[in-house]
């Protein structure tokens, strides 16, 4: 165990570990029937979550430029995986087999697509990419609520509803089609074909991924035009070919875990992902720790659960979750606070000390 | 034409609106520096306590926006002292996710306070159109905000201008440590930042609701959203600005609608956002500082 040694590693060896025997944990309580109903419905959610949050701490923490718009990279790999879940559904009968297509083919989507929205986004910085991302997010938005999609024996059909007065009819789908997505009420009666074990496995992939990349070579130049563009630039980095690739990278993982999520519903319009969907990915992200991915984990996990705990206040529950969230902020950034904190610590240690001392 | 010039007019007013809003964004973001997401909200609570002064307590239009304007602006004092005082040496992100978090708050106590089922809000505005402005379908409501618009720009450009605390805002949003040293309060001056801006955000709140009277938790989120890009579209830390791309933006969204699609309207307001940027990266009227090394 000679690689260990490097604390890096370790550190991200400690974080699979960690995920491993967490998701080894939910296994057995769900083959036991150990976990509470409400929560046993937010598995699938809380992966795709965690693949959201890892994909967004990638851009945000190691990159370093501020993304308000991520849900909509989410809704592409969604409809998109949706989309090819159901047209193959004769050519493959299987459902893991369709789900890691329509994964795949989310993730590629998304791709192009930041690849297209990070020509113009990287040329700026600062709150005025994170203004424009957010633009982006609801161009986004608005553009799935306007598709129309419907497949039969004749392939796919898709009508883009300007107007707003096209309805499922007007694809005129053969006896054997099926309508997919109905414009603003979006995807419904689809088969759900998600399970956790995919989450699981997803999850996984998305963390080799970003924890290889950020301690590859490509990963240090990201960093170094994180911390400061010019100095990067000075010593050769292209500081837009860098941002690009974080950029459309985290877009890969994003369609991936929209495809996941999308998979997990039977009924899923498109406002599933709006401007809160990417606030709140953007809350796990700060909550866990700008560039820490092991905290993204945590915090996705945690503050997915959080609400649900919090059912048995039930009207005052996403109060309290506010209240939690603007105190947490408050605590862990206020500098006063901070050193009342390390106060408290050090008279423990030093206590202990004596202690120790005394004996 | 008659019907074009409705549309103008309708774009005018929503515009208006958008301005008196970005206006709140703009003149936090220009001294504080912070993305203050709340405000949004705070429209929402201006226009829900002018609701009750005048549904619940009886009162006139008239006080029940003064009552508004005076709640929101102890609202706006308190959000500040309580959230983001105490973040004032933090980075942006963490005042970001802080202003969320307020956001959040505002809308859940409202659904409280309130409940989720839209209040259906009575326009305050009531006088009959002159003769040559009815002919072209103009409300009343209209005239009212382009009005009241124009009124604060023109106030707050006097203010920010001539007044003593108006130049120490200016002050502070050059160099805090600097505006310090002349003897300038800052955290006092950040404060009357939302006061003003809270109080702005009250009116905005009662005209947008006399102009769409639905009223509703989450009323104030999509208009915030979109003067937050006014405020960016016309140099985010401009006064002008801010009332140059709340026009602009109102007067686009109500083309794009009349004319392209009424459900990728938004989009045609969020498409131009981002061409304006490109090519003016820094807004309208906005300041380009090129980075130094």
């Amino acid at each position: 165990m000679k690689f260990l040694k490097d604390k890096q590693t370790r550190h991200d060896f400690v974080t699979y570990a960690m995920c491993l025997v967490a998701f080894a944990i939910v296994f057995f309580m769900q083959s036991n029937h150990m976990i509470p109903r409400m929560i046993a419905g937010q598995l699938v959610p809380i992966t795709a979550y965690i693949v959201m949050a890892i994909s967004l701490n990638l851009v945000v923490g190691i990159a370093g430029d501020l993304s308000l718009g991520h849900a909509g990279f989410m809704s592409v790999g969604a409809y998109t995986g949706i989309v090819t879940a159901v047209a193959l559904e004769s050519a493959v009968p299987s459902d893991p087999m369709r789900l890691i297509i329509s994964i795949v083919v989310g993730a590629i989507a998304a791709a192009i697509l930041g690849f297209l929205i990070g020509i113009p986004v990287l040329r700026l910085s600062g709150d005025y990419l994170a203004i424009v991302t957010l633009a982006f997010g609801e161009i986004i938005k608005e553009i799935v609520t306007c598709l129309i999609v419907g497949v039969d024996s004749r392939g796919l059909h898709v009508i883009f509803n300007i107007t707003g007065n096209s309805t499922i009819n007007d694809l005129h789908l053969l006896e054997d089609g099926t309508a997919i997505i109905k414009g603003a009420q979006g995807a419904s009666g689809v088969s759900t074909y998600s399970t956790f074990l995919a989450g699981a496995i997803l999850v996984m992939v998305a963390l080799v991924i970003v924890l290889n990349l950020v301690r590859s070579r490509t990963g240090r130049a990201i960093i170094a035009v994180r911390d400061n563009k010019i100095a990067a630039e000075s010593v050769g980095i292209s500081v837009t070919q860098y941002r690009m690739i974080a950029f459309v990278v985290s877009a890969a993982l994003a369609g991936a875990a929209g495809a996941l999520f999308g998979g997990n519903f039977s009924q899923l319009s498109a406002t599933k992902f709006d401007f809160n969907t990417s606030i709140l990915i953007l809350v796990f992200v700060v909550l866990g720790g700008l560039g820490n991915m092991r905290g993204s984990v945590i915090a996705a996990a945690l503050l997915t659960v959080l609400p649900e705990l919090l059912r048995q206040f039930s009207d005052y529950r996403m109060l309290i979750y506010a209240i939690v969230l603007i105190l947490v902020m408050v605590f862990t950034n206020n500098p006063q606070l901070k050193a009342f904190f390390a106060r408290i610590k050090d008279r423990f240690a030093s206590k202990k000390e004596v202690a120790a001392d005394a004996q | 034409m008659t019907v074009f010039i409705q549309y103008l007019v309708n774009g005018l007013s929503m515009g208006s609106v958008y301005a008196i809003i970005a206006l709140g964004y703009t003149m936090v973001y220009g001294i504080a520096k912070m993305l203050n997401f709340a405000h949004g909200d705070v429209i929402m609570v201006g226009a829900y306590v002018s609701f009750c002064a005048t549904s619940y307590l009886g009162l006139p239009g008239w006080a029940s926006v003064v009552l508004s304007c005076v709640a929101c602006t102890v609202l706006g004092v308190l959000i500040e002292g309580l959230a983001y005082k105490p973040l004032r040496q933090a980075g942006p992100l963490a005042v970001l996710i802080t202003a969320i978090g307020v956001s959040y708050f505002l809308q859940n106590a409202a659904q409280l306070l309130w409940g989720a089922t839209p209040k259906n809000f009575t326009s305050l505005v009531t006088f009959q159109v002159p003769e040559f402005l009815a002919k072209f379908n103009v409300s009343a409501v209209s005239l009212v905000t382009i009005v009241a618009c124009l009124v604060i720009m023109a106030g707050l450009m006097f203010f920010t201008g001539k007044t003593k605390m108006g130049k120490a805002m200016r002050a502070v949003s050059e160099d805090k440590a600097a505006a310090q040293l002349m003897g300038i309060n800052v955290n006092r001056t950040i404060s009357m930042t939302f006061a003003i801006g809270s109080a702005l955000a009250a009116i905005a709140g009662v005209l947008l609701c006399s102009y769409s009277p639905v009223l509703q938790p989450t009323t104030g989120a999509m208009p915030g959203i979109k003067a937050f890009d006014a405020a960016v579209f016309g140099g985010i830390g401009s006064i002008p600005g801010a009332f140059v791309g709340g026009i602009l933006i109102g007067i686009i969204e109500a083309m794009a609608q009349a004319y392209i699609s009424t459900s990728l309207a938004n989009s045609i307001v969020f498409g131009v956002l981002i061409i304006v940027l490109l090519v003016k990266p820094a807004g309208l009227l906005g300041k380009y500082v090129p980075e130094k090394v």
